[in-house]
C-alpha cells in the first residue's frame, strides 16, 4: 500500500514490516510535511531530523535482519519533558532551555525499541502545568483545526503534531488531564493509563503521585499499540507496577454487548452549552446502541476534585521543582551568596504559572498550614477514590464529557482559576489513579470554526484492555474523527 | 480556612525572589485560590485516612549491589560551573 502522512501507526508498521515501505522513506515524507506546516502550527520546539534519519536507517536494518517490530518506522513526537539522550529537554522552561538530556526515559526507549522514529520534541505548558500550552516560555502552539485557538495542554505540542499529521504517535504526560484534554481539543484519542503502568523514569517530575505517560493518536488501535510497547515494570521507577500486563491491541472489540457503562449523576449535561450537550447525549445513545447498558452512578465528591488537586499537585510540584536551583544543571544567575543565586535563578528561570504553583504548594506544606490544607486534601483524595470504587461495583466503565467546552481562543483565559476549571471532568480520575481516555465523539460550530468534542471513558485500575476495547467499538461505529480535516497553511 | 498569604515570606521559603508587582498579583491570585479550596472544609474527613498510595501499597527495595549509572564526567558537565571534580557555587558561609 502507499503510505502518506495520513497513514496510521498500524498501517505504517505493517507496511515497513512487510518491506512494502522503508522507515527512511516514511521519515522523509513526515519531515517534509513538518517543514511545510509546522511554521503555522508550532507543535515542535525542535525537529531532530538528523537523529530521525539515523534511527530510521537502523529500523530498516533491523527489519532487514528479520526482526518484527510492532511500531516499525512509526514517526513519534516526544513531549519535551521526557529525556532523549543527546537532545535538549526543556520542559518549555527558561530554566532548562539549554539542558541536554544525558540519558533516555524508559517510555521513549521502549517506543524506540519497538521501531518508532523520533521526529522531534514538542511544546508544552511549562513543566506540564497548564491546559492550553500557553504557559510555555519557549513558543506558541496552535490548534490545527482552528489556528487562532489553543491545542489544549499541557501535552498540546504532541497533540497538535499528531492532529497536523506531523507524527503518527505523540507522547504525552497526564497529571490532571494533560493528555485527555488536548486529545479532545485536537480530535485525537488521548489515553492516560493506570497510575504506575508506564515508567516515569526520565519524565521530568511535576506531581509524582499523579504523573502518568500515555499516547495521543488518531485511532484507538494506535493508542493500544503504543501503550503495549510502553507499559510494564521498570526497576528505575519504584512506583511502576510490577504485575501482569494484558496486551490491549489484541483485545479491541466491535460492540459493547454485556457491558455496563456508568453515567455520573454529578456530571449533569445541563451544565453545558446546547451543542456540546447534544454531542454527549448522542454519544451516550450510541453507547447504548452498541449494546451497553447505561447505569446511573454517583461520585458525590466529584465537585471537590479541583480543590483537592490544586493543593496536592502544587505541594508535590514545590518539592519536585526544588531541584532547579542553578547548581547541578540548567540556568544559573550569578549572585554574591548561594541563597541569592537560588532566588535569582528561580526568579529568572520559572514563568508565572510555575511560580504560582510553587508558592501555593510551599504554603500548603508550611508549618501551621500542613494539616489544614495538604493533609485535608489527601483525605479528600481518599473519598474520591472510594466514590469510584463504589461506582465500579455497578458498572464496567464510566462515560462522561472530557471537557466543558471545545478548544478556546488563544489568550481567552487570562485568569489562572478559569484555566484550572478546564480539568473539572479529568481530575477525579487522576486523583484515583484510574485509566481514562478521550475519544472523538462529534463536532460543534463556533463562529467560522468546526471544533472536535471528546468523550471520556474511564475504567477500574488495570483494566486498560477493557477500556481500549470499548473505545475501539465506539470509534469504529461512530467514525467522528474523519469527518473534518485540519485547516493548515502549507508553506512551500 | 482561607487566609491572606504572606507571599513574600512564602517566596523566601521557596527560594524565589519576587518583584513588588508579583507580590501584589500572586497575593491576589493565591488568595482567590484559597477561597476556592476552602470548600474542602465542608467535607467530613474526621475518620478518613489520608491517601498515601492510590493504586497499591508495597515496600520497594532492591539488592544492595552496585549497578552502572551515569558517569561522573557526564554529570559534572551538566553543571553551570564546574571546577575539576566539583560543582562550583557562590559563597555559602559568611564571616
Amino acid at each position: 500500500m502507499s503510505l502518506s502522512v495520513e497513514s496510521t501507526a498500524a498501517e505504517i508498521a505493517r507496511a515497513v514490516n512487510a518491506r512494502d515501505a522503508s522507515a527512511r522513506e516514511i521519515t522523509e515524507t513526515f519531515l517534509r510535511h513538518v517543514d511545510a506546516v509546522d511554521g503555522a502550527v508550532g507543535a515542535y520546539l525542535r525537529v531532530e531530523g538528523e537523529l530521525a534519519r539515523a534511527v530510521a536507517a537502523n529500523v530498516d536494518a533491523r527489519v532487514g535482519a528479520g526482526e518484527g517490530l510492532p511500531l516499525a518506522g512509526v514517526p513519534l513526537a516526544v513531549k519535551d519533558n521526557m529525556c532523549l539522550i543527546g537532545t535538549k529537554t526543556t520542559c518549555g522552561s527558561r530554566i532548562l532551555e539549554n539542558w541536554t538530556a544525558p540519558y533516555t526515559s524508559t517510555a521513549v526507549q521502549r517506543l524506540l525499541d519497538a521501531g518508532c522514529v523520533p521526529i522531534g520534541k514538542t511544546n508544552l505548558d511549562e513543566f506540564a502545568m497548564g491546559s492550553s500550552c500557553e504557559n510555555s516560555a519557549l513558543g506558541v502552539t496552535r490548534n490545527p483545526y482552528a489556528l487562532d485557538r489553543v491545542p489544549g495542554g499541557s501535552s498540546g505540542g504532541s497533540a497538535a503534531a499528531v492532529a497536523a499529521r506531523e507524527a503518527a504517535i505523540g507522547m504525552g504526560s497526564d497529571t490532571g488531564g494533560s493528555i485527555r484534554e488536548p486529545g479532545a481539543f485536537c480530535n485525537l484519542v488521548g489515553f492516560k493509563p493506570t497510575y504506575g503502568r508506564v515508567s516515569r523514569y526520565g519524565l521530568v517530575a511535576f506531581a509524582s503521585s499523579l504523573d502518568q505517560i500515555g499516547p495521543l493518536t488518531r485511532s484507538v488501535e494506535d493508542a493500544a499499540l503504543a501503550y503495549d510497547a510502553m507499559a510494564g515494570h521498570d526497576p528505575c521507577d519504584s512506583t511502576s507496577l510490577d504485575r501482569p500486563l494484558e496486551r490491549t491491541a489484541t483485545a479491541l472489540r466491535d460492540n459493547l454487548r454485556g457491558m455496563r457503562i456508568g453515567i455520573v449523576r454529578e456530571f449533569s449535561l445541563d451544565k453545558l452549552d446546547a451543542p456540546l450537550r447534544a454531542a454527549y447525549e448522542r454519544a451516550y445513545r450510541d453507547l447504548e446502541e452498541l449494546g451497553a447498558t447505561l447505569v446511573d452512578v454517583a461520585l458525590p465528591t466529584a465537585d471537590y476534585g479541583i480543590a483537592t488537586y490544586y493543593l496536592i499537585a502544587p505541594a508535590e510540584c514545590s518539592a519536585n521543582l526544588a531541584r532547579f536551583d542553578g547548581v547541578r544543571y540548567g540556568l544559573q544567575v550569578a549572585a554574591d551568596d548561594v541563597n541569592g543565586m537560588y532566588e535569582r535563578t528561580r526568579a529568572a528561570g520559572f514563568g508565572p504559572e510555575v511560580k504560582r504553583r510553587v508558592l501555593i504548594g510551599t504554603y500548603a506544606l508550611s508549618s501551621g498550614y500542613y494539616d489544614a490544607y495538604y493533609v485535608r486534601a489527601q483525605k479528600a483524595r481518599t473519598l474520591v477514590a472510594r466514590d469510584f470504587a463504589s461506582a465500579f461495583e455497578r458498572c464496567d466503565l464510566i462515560a462522561s464529557p472530557a471537557t466543558s467546552c471545545p478548544a478556546f481562543a488563544l489568550g481567552a483565559k487570562s485568569d489562572p482559576y478559569s484555566m484550572y476549571l478546564m480539568d473539572y471532568y479529568t481530575i477525579p480520575m487522576s486523583l484515583a489513579g484510574l485509566p481514562a481516555l478521550s475519544v472523538p465523539c462529534g463536532w460543534v460550530e463556533e463562529g467560522s470554526a468546526t471544533l472536535p468534542v471528546g468523550l471520556q471513558l474511564c475504567a477500574p485500575h488495570f483494566a486498560e484492555a477493557v477500556l481500549l476495547g470499548a473505545a475501539h467499538a465506539y470509534e469504529r461505529t461512530t467514525r467522528h474523527a474523519g469527518r473534518h480535516a485540519p485547516r493548515l497553511e502549507v508553506r512551500r | 480556612m482561607a487566609e491572606r498569604i504572606d507571599v513574600r515570606y512564602v517566596a523566601t521559603l521557596a527560594r524565589i525572589s519576587l518583584t513588588d508587582e508579583e507580590v501584589e498579583r500572586f497575593g491576589a491570585q493565591l488568595g482567590a485560590l484559597l477561597e476556592h479550596v476552602a470548600a474542602l472544609g465542608k467535607l467530613d474527613v474526621a475518620s478518613v485516612p489520608a491517601t498515601a498510595q492510590v493504586v497499591e501499597s508495597r515496600n520497594v527495595t532492591r539488592d544492595d549491589v552496585s549497578v552502572p549509572s551515569l558517569d561522573r564526567e557526564t554529570v559534572l558537565d551538566a553543571a553551570p560551573h564546574r571546577q575539576g571534580a566539583f560543582v562550583r557555587v557562590p559563597r555559602i558561609l559568611t564571616e
